[in-house]
């Protein structure tokens, strides 16, 4: 094989990584200085669950099926995973909304019997039924796009709410607004 | 006083590191080479009075000193004197005092003992050193202050983390940053490289044990910090993709392309624009970890006290630090004359091969580690996790990990892959024998079946480079690649392991009745109350048996520590040949029983062996790179010595 030059880059990428290291600074500036917004009113809202049937994620607790969802009266449908940090910020708050009779449903994405029965043990389990959807279709049929994510599903199983990010304690009383809200 | 001693020592110190960067920029504009002179001894001395100010807060914390904020605030009276010393650099004021530390004594190092480079190039060096430190000082002493005072003392300390309060913190942070830091000084030298456009296999040789030192340490701090965080943290888990371990993870990508890629310059005088870039970029990346986790911007498992003017601050720092270095490249780089050419299929071409993978990598780890702020800037706030790391990552590990076994046989400059065909079959044999037994015997996923059948045959590989050679001649940069070649195999068997074969048992048990684990029998003796020193700890007694071999105690705790008030679990751990059992004690239900979580990890300590036997053959290529260097010198004075009394 004869000698094949390996070309030298051309004068415009020499400042590629300038130009990436920029965005990166714009990028973080955004989240430095602006506070997160996290109202974001989903496509979905309005509209009824979309039809699936989730098998069982946990030994001890069922799966997730559409026709469950419409029992009469609204409740928390969360969307977490065992990898996903934040999800174990949240969780003392929906162990306080579970405490207070709300029923919470969970949709766990790409997760693992294990790496669940851990994350619950440590940080509490207050799900009535856990959903295992390992190829997120579910995720993004409701109108999900991360973990987590908690949608409010009125009687008639219509999401009516959608809260992008963890539930932190300041946002406890506006997920039960919603939820009232729901119940009329 | 000693608060006040160590506080002058830093302002002191800052003084001189705007000498050292005014000296060196004077000296290089042509008019004031008089002040070529102080720099190396200003570099000195800057480096020792920052050492200075680093043991007195290491004496105030010894002491615990309430009078001074920053220990009141992390320590405490009644902690034992191990922690009250690691303590020292257990929050954030303290540990950016050790980051400067480590800069201002590795750039004094620099300055003392650095020889073979240029001497406008070494003044242009040092005089960057100084500039990324002062924008250091100029943060601690600003707004980071850890020799601050309380107008009274307080009565007691508030106390340490007690995640932190473990012999890791003695090892982990220190050796981190010795390796995270010290590649500031291969950041000084991609800046005096590109200030005198001097860039060549001398320039290389000199930057190469600098790079080959930071690189160690950073191995052996990553690896320390993943077997910390593995038997403390109690999840049984050794790597989560937090955005700290990242953090650390991303400048040790950098810094391994970086070590490939100046060698190819030092032996071939090629990728010279390349391996510039590549110094700039891996202490850029040691400085985005940094901001990343001080910020508080990302949710991570590491909780540094979070501040939004602090990451401010170091965002500044980093537009400059950053900002400035890559735009010099962009202006610079072009004027830099093009290296050797070579064929592709050569050692130079494996290597750039692998270099671009690494980068690859690094880019999804930045990604993934940014997409969640990415999402935020949209309106969503989200996680990444494993799901995207593992993929992602192996997509580009695998092949850069077949070419790492075939590179090393290759000849430099052009080569045939017709001639090392033979020798490639031996490797490829075992990584075949290996996945058709594993196809038979086992039911794996995707990512541990290629491992484990990948990390066979790279076992294999890694030692054919010292086929044909007669052992006691192979030069020790040779053996210390095959050495960390061989632990890459290693480590990615034990990774590949744990994932594929760990069981993990939660139950419920009484006193007296035993479980099962994989191989092992558990049984719950008793349940005991001890005391430390600063905690009380609920301890289960539990006899272990490997199959029917003889009975192990093994005690795990779940401890409680008063100061401050946090509970945390003490996983116990028994060591095997083969793997590892690790026990945590969890709650007491409310019939009685109690809670354990017990894992079996086949062949997990090996992840860590790994580490460290890549960090060892680093340690050997650097004592063969630098005794072959010391005899080179001897040599070439013995000639000019002998020419000198010719001439006469």
């Amino acid at each position: 094989m004869s000698d094949q030059p390996v070309s030298k880059a051309p004068g415009w990428a020499l400042w590629l990584p300038l130009a990436i290291f920029a965005n990166f600074i714009v990028l973080v500036l955004v989240g430095l200085l602006r506070p997160a917004d996290r109202e974001v009113a989903s496509a979905m809202i309005g509209k009824p669950l979309p039809q699936f049937d989730l098998p069982a994620a946990v030994a001890d607790k069922p799966g997730l099926k559409t026709a469950e969802m419409a029992t009469g009266k609204p409740k928390l449908l969360n969307v977490f995973a065992s990898w996903c940090i934040p999800c174990a910020v949240e969780a003392p708050q929906l162990g306080t909304l579970a405490a207070s009779g709300i029923e919470i449903d969970g949709i766990a994405i790409r997760d693992r019997r294990e790496d669940l029965d851990a994350f619950l043990a440590r940080n509490g389990n207050p799900f009535a039924r856990i959903g295992k959807d390992d190829v997120s279709s579910v995720q993004l049929a409701i109108g999900s796009s991360g973990v987590p994510e908690t949608f409010v599903i009125d009687g008639e199983g219509t999401i009516r709410y959608q809260h992008i990010g963890e539930i932190r304690p300041e946002h406890v009383a506006l997920i039960r607004a919603k939820l009232a809200e729901a119940a009329k | 006083m000693i608060a006040e001693f160590g506080l002058a020592a830093l302002w002191l110190a800052a003084a001189l590191a705007a000498l050292q960067l005014l000296a060196g920029a004077m000296s290089l504009t042509g008019k004031g080479e008089a002040f070529a002179g102080i720099v190396r001894p200003v570099a000195v001395v800057q480096g020792l009075l920052c050492a200075v100010a680093f043991a007195s807060l290491i004496v105030l914390f010894c002491q615990t000193d309430l009078s001074v904020k920053l220990v009141a605030m992390n320590s405490h009276s009644a902690k034992p004197f191990i922690y009250k010393f690691a303590g020292t650099w257990g929050n954030h004021e303290g540990s950016m005092l050790l980051w400067v530390a480590v800069m201002s004594l590795s750039g004094g190092f620099l300055a003392l003992v650095e020889r073979r480079l240029p001497e406008r190039t070494m003044l242009a060096t040092l005089a960057g050193q100084a500039f990324v430190s002062l924008g250091f000082y100029a943060f601690l002493l600003i707004s980071s202050n850890p020799f601050e005072r309380l107008p009274e003392p307080a009565k007691e300390g508030v106390g340490l983390n007690p995640l932190l309060q473990d012999m890791g913190l003695a090892f982990h942070p220190p050796t981190l940053y010795l390796g995270y830091v010290g590649l500031s000084v291969a950041f000084s030298f991609a800046i005096g490289a590109l200030v005198t456009r001097e860039v060549g296999p001398a320039f290389a040789r000199a930057m190469r044990p600098w790079v080959l030192g930071a690189w160690i340490f950073l191995t052996l701090g990553i690896t320390a910090g993943s077997y910390w965080a593995y038997y403390e943290l109690g999840w049984g888990g050794w790597w989560f993709w937090d955005p700290v371990e990242n953090a650390s993870l991303m400048p040790w990508l950098a810094a391994t392309a970086l070590l490939h890629s100046v060698s190819v310059l030092a032996a071939r005088n090629a990728l010279r624009a390349w391996t510039i870039m590549l110094g700039v970029v891996a202490f850029s990346m040691s400085m985005v970890g940094t901001f990343l986790v001080r910020s508080g911007i990302l949710t991570s498992v590491h909780a540094f006290a979070v501040d939004p003017e602090r990451g401010s601050f170091i965002l500044a720092l980093l537009a400059i630090n950053i900002g400035g270095a890559l735009t010099l490249f962009a202006i610079r780089a072009a004027t830099v004359t093009e290296g050797e050419r070579f064929a592709v299929t050569s050692r130079e071409g494996a290597l750039v091969f692998n270099n671009v993978m690494l980068s690859a990598i690094l880019g999804i780890v930045l990604f993934g580690t940014l997409y969640p702020l990415l999402a935020e800037a949209m309106g969503a706030k989200v996680s990444v996790g494993p799901p995207y790391f593992n993929p992602m990552g192996a997509l580009f590990a695998v092949p850069m990990l077949l070419v790492m076994a075939v590179g090393p046989l290759l000849r430099w400059r052009n080569d045939r892959f017709s001639r090392i065909r033979r020798v490639v079959l031996i490797p490829a044999a075992v990584v075949v024998i290996v996945a058709i037994g594993l196809a038979i015997w086992t039911r794996l996923h995707v990512l541990p079946f290629i491992g484990l059948a990948l990390a066979g045959g790279l076992a294999v590989a890694s030692l054919l480079p010292l086929r044909g050679r007669k052992l006691s001649r192979a030069p020790l940069a040779t053996w210390g690649m095959v050495l960390a070649h061989f632990g890459i195999a290693v480590s990615l068997f034990g990774m590949a392991s744990e994932s594929a074969f760990s069981t993990e048992r939660l139950v419920a048990v009484n006193l007296g009745e035993s479980t099962k684990v994989g191989p092992w029998n558990i049984r719950l003796n008793a349940i005991q109350s001890v005391a430390g020193p600063n905690w009380t700890a609920l301890e289960a007694d539990l006899t272990g048996r490997y199959r029917d071999g003889t009975a192990i105690v093994i005690k795990p705790q779940a401890r409680s520590f008063w100061s401050p008030p946090q509970q945390t679990s003490e996983s116990a751990l028994v060591t095997r040949w083969n793997g590892q059992l690790y026990a945590v004690l969890g709650d007491e239900a409310e019939d009685g029983r109690w809670q354990l979580r017990l894992w079996w990890k086949p062949f997990v300590p090996l992840i860590w062996l790994g580490g460290v036997l890549i960090g060892l053959g680093g340690l050997l290529a650097m004592i063969g790179r630098v005794a072959s260097d010391i005899r080179r010198i001897v040599a070439r004075d013995k000639i000019a010595f002998r020419r000198e009394r010719q001439g006469r």
